[in-house]
């Protein structure tokens, strides 16, 4: 989930667009508006961005739907959850985009989502099996830093190191749960000596993604969490390859992002049928070069040739739903407390 | 009648959300070991911001009140402008100022020690983000008012004593020892004690500046039980923690503090002698400058910024600066208007209940809204009309410190005459009252105006990507990182607030002096 700063311009313009057809009053337009059906999708806030795969999904989609696809954004990946559980049945959600595999057994806890059939031929590194919900891309965490800047092989040396990193919250975010469940499955019963440890390298605590990934764009620090991913995005988009995915000896933890259908969703068919299209090569061929993750199937075309160069883990690390989900509340509190010292 | 209806629906406006967040608490939660510790982080922020607020305002306070220069009045009025400046706009001034890309760091930058070794150079470099940043911006809003109020205690004094000193030939230390410290002891506890109230109940300052672990109000702890655990239980209960820490402190505040925080009449003249000496002089126009640099520096950075991010602005800035206008004008005419229906009562209890919104913070009522809510319908559908009613109850006990002297002056002086000519109900209204009390009126209608405008609370609770006000438009085009943008709305946010306030206060005044 990587995008470029710039947040929805394109749900501006199409406001902007709203809002004139309002005021000149044209009726037609909104009457025939009415009669398409909408299918109303939540998602992390990177997703729906210029830059982001958003706009070329909703093209594609609407192409064979005859809807009208909606991007609702409400933060990172863990506060859409948030917010559907706030929500409850009243929710205008038909389909979430973009919980992962941390958040699954807190997801089928809520009892807001429906089973689906989804077939596709996944290329992801584990087998994937799952009632609820249908995996779209994957990635592992990694800290991202300056060729020239510290560079940092492991967890402990970080600590030991005076590095600055920016780190998100995990209880708003997927990457900050990812990385929580990285320290606790690299160290287990010690991961909250590695996290006071590292208390005094955390410049600060964000909310998402996004807002990490862009204080340390602005220099605001040395590393940021992100993904192994991240650098092909310097690397294609900008022709940069001063940013580089440090390589840690303790494995690099995997994200599988999801999505699912949920209950209470007027538009059963429409969610349905938008899930098998996430699998479809019109939707996986943008992933790579717009959300800057590996998708979870194979592009007739292949990744793009800047994916050769990134790096890869030597030892990948995943814990499954309900390991992550048992151990979440534990390491949770130990993270707090380790850094409210 | 109107009196005692008004306050009943304040009372009951207050009490249900209260209940009901009683009621939910009641369900078990316990404060647990980072509940504890947000606890102490608003304590402990709130004391630093109150300590360093008051001592910082001392001198700035002695240097106002013995010195005349021209600006005098205006460095004055700028004292007063933080209260009614939103919250969300200082906090992007001082991001310009103090934050990694800002002013402060960009001078610490050219002061970089040469590499040792093969590293790269260190610099210097101060962060704005955590419990510095909180205390900085807290510093912000309430040295100001530290100083407005160490004022007031500064021309307490009677100008007889000075002039006694001054014949007894006592030398500026001698008048600090006799006269001026034994009026900062009774004054500065209590000066103290109103800027930890209000330091307290802090919760846009923790959103945008605080936030992790470490640096987390129970204000935002509220928010965030709702916002990332989706607990509301321990929104409930916390809710709770918070009720309690406000009110004690509120009560302290009142028992020790005086509590004339703003209003007019500071700038009278007094017959101080300022005392002789280059150096005194040079050390009070030095405090004077850095104050008021304090609090221009940021300003003008969003200003500076603004003017050169509003091309950037998108265009849901528009909707929701069509809402913000929409509560703030709802929100003044409702808030004044209670407010004269309780200050025309005449009853005790009355006005007290006009005062009890200060007892609930805004998060704590919106949980308990929240929470009356949720069964029945969706809480974001009602996201403005909740963040208009808990604006009206936030503003009506300043606005009826305001109008409540005023009514009672107006009764006093012409009551009689009014009852012997049978004047009652609207034609009292409209023919004594509201003729005799336009000027206060119209300041009161202006605090609202800009205090509304500028709110960043409830709304966050309740907030729905296309319900907006334009302060917590102006947060999220921040936690996009769309800084231009965002500085744009901001400059936008302030010439409203101000805007507000100006055409309601000079409205008041223009036809008081008709």
């Amino acid at each position: 989930m990587l995008k470029h700063p710039t947040d929805s311009a394109r749900r501006d313009k199409e406001d902007a667009l709203r809002h004139l057809a309002i005021a000149t009053g044209l009726l037609a337009a909104t009457q025939a508006a009415a009669d398409t059906p909408v299918l109303s999708v939540y998602t992390y806030d990177s997703f729906n961005t210029e830059w982001g795969p958003g706009p070329a999904v909703e093209q594609a989609f609407e192409e064979t739907c005859g809807c009208d696809l909606q991007f609702v954004t409400a933060g990172d990946g863990a506060s859409v959850l948030s917010r559907l559980r706030l929500e409850g049945a009243r929710s205008e959600a038909d389909v979430v985009l973009g919980l992962d595999t941390a958040l699954i057994g807190a997801a089928r806890e809520s009892g807001l989502f429906a089973p689906v059939t989804v077939k596709a031929d996944y290329a992801l590194p584990i087998p994937w099996q799952d009632p609820e919900f249908v995996p779209f891309d994957w990635g592992y965490f990694a800290f991202v830093g300056l060729k020239d800047g510290p560079m940092p092989t492991s967890f402990v040396e970080l600590a030991e190191s005076d590095a600055s990193v920016v780190i998100q919250d995990p209880r708003s975010s997927t990457p900050g749960l990812g990385l929580l469940m990285w320290v606790k499955q690299a160290y287990g019963d010690a991961a909250e000596d590695i996290w006071e440890e590292l208390a005094d390298n955390i410049v600060t605590v964000t909310p998402g993604w996004s807002e990490a990934y862009d204080l340390f764009l602005d220099g605001e620090a040395d590393l940021v969490l992100s993904y192994t991913t991240s650098p092909a995005y310097h690397l294609i988009a900008e022709g940069d390859d001063s940013k580089i995915a440090l390589p840690f000896e303790e494995g690099h933890y995997m994200q599988v992002e999801v999505a699912g259908m949920l209950k209470s969703s007027d538009q059963p068919e429409l969610a349905q049928q938008f899930l098998q299209f996430m699998v479809t090569d019109a939707f996986q061929s943008v992933i790579p070069t717009t959300n800057w993750m590996y998708p979870a199937v194979e592009p007739d075309a292949g990744l793009p040739e800047g994916y050769m160069t990134l790096m890869e883990p030597a030892k990948p690390l995943l814990m499954s739903a309900e390991e992550a989900a048992s151990v979440r509340d534990v390491a949770l509190d130990e993270w707090r407390r380790a850094l409210s010292q | 009648m109107a009196g005692r209806a008004a306050a009943l629906a304040i009372l009951t406006f207050l009490l249900v959300p209260l209940g009901a967040v009683f009621w939910r608490a009641g369900g078990g939660a316990m404060p647990d070991v980072h509940d504890w510790a947000a606890v102490r982080f608003t304590l402990w922020q709130a004391a630093l911001s109150a300590v360093a607020s008051t001592l910082l305002a001392v001198p700035v306070a002695r240097a106002v009140a013995r010195r005349r220069f021209p600006g005098r009045g205006a460095l004055i009025a700028l004292m007063g402008a933080p209260f009614i400046l939103p919250v969300i706009v200082a906090v992007i001034g001082l991001i310009a100022v103090y934050g990694r890309g800002g002013l402060v760091n960009d001078l610490l930058g050219l002061a970089c020690l040469p590499p040792p070794g093969d590293g790269r150079p260190r610099c210097l470099s101060v962060s704005i983000y955590g419990l510095h940043g909180v205390v900085l911006a807290h510093v912000f809003f309430n040295l100001p008012l530290a100083v407005r109020l160490i004022l007031q205690g500064w021309l307490a004094i009677p100008a007889e004593r000075f002039r006694l000193a001054a014949h007894l030939g006592a030398g500026p230390g001698d008048v600090q020892r006799l006269l001026e410290w034994p009026m900062l002891r009774a004054t500065l506890p209590g000066v103290v004690l109103i800027v930890f109230a209000i330091c307290l109940s802090s919760f846009a300052v923790a959103l945008t500046l605080g936030g992790g672990p470490r640096a987390t109000t129970v204000e935002l702890a509220i928010y965030q039980a709702f916002t990332y655990d989706f607990d509301l239980a321990r929104a409930a209960m916390l809710s709770l923690v918070q009720l309690l820490l406000v009110t004690g402190a509120g009560l302290l505040a009142l028992r020790l503090g005086r509590t004339e925080g703003f209003g007019a009449g500071l700038d009278r003249r007094i017959d101080m002698l300022p005392p002789g000496g280059r150096a005194l002089w040079l050390g009070d126009a030095a405090w004077m400058t850095v104050a008021a640099l304090f609090l221009l520096l940021p300003l003008g950075a969003v200003a500076v910024r603004g003017l050169s991010g509003l091309a950037e602005m998108p265009p849901s800035v528009w909707g929701a600066t069509g809402n913000s206008l929409a509560i703030a004008l709802s929100a003044t005419l409702l808030t004044v208007s209670v407010a004269l229906a309780l200050a025309l009562a005449r009853r005790g209890w009355v006005d007290l209940a006009g005062m009890a919104p200060l007892a609930a913070s805004p998060l704590v009522l919106g949980t308990g809204l929240f929470l009356l809510i949720n069964p029945v319908a969706r809480p974001v559908d009602w996201a403005l009309v909740v963040t208009l009613a808990v604006n009206v109850a936030m503003a009506l006990p300043f606005v009826l410190r305001i109008v409540l002297p005023a009514a009672q002056e107006v009764e006093r002086s012409y009551g009689r005459l009014a009852d012997s000519l049978g004047m009652r109900g609207m034609a009292r209204l409209r023919w004594l009252i509201l003729p005799r009390m336009r000027r206060p009126l119209g300041f009161a209608a202006g605090l609202t105006a800009a205090l509304s405008m500028g709110d960043l609370g409830v709304i966050a609770l309740f907030s729905d990507p296309d319900k907006a006000t334009l302060p917590l438009t102006v947060f999220r085009l921040m936690g996009a990182y769309r800084t231009e943008a965002a500085a744009g709305a901001a400059l936008l946010l302030l010439v409203l607030s101000f805007g507000l306030f100006l055409i309601f206060d000079l409205g008041g005044r223009g036809a008081a002096t008709r």
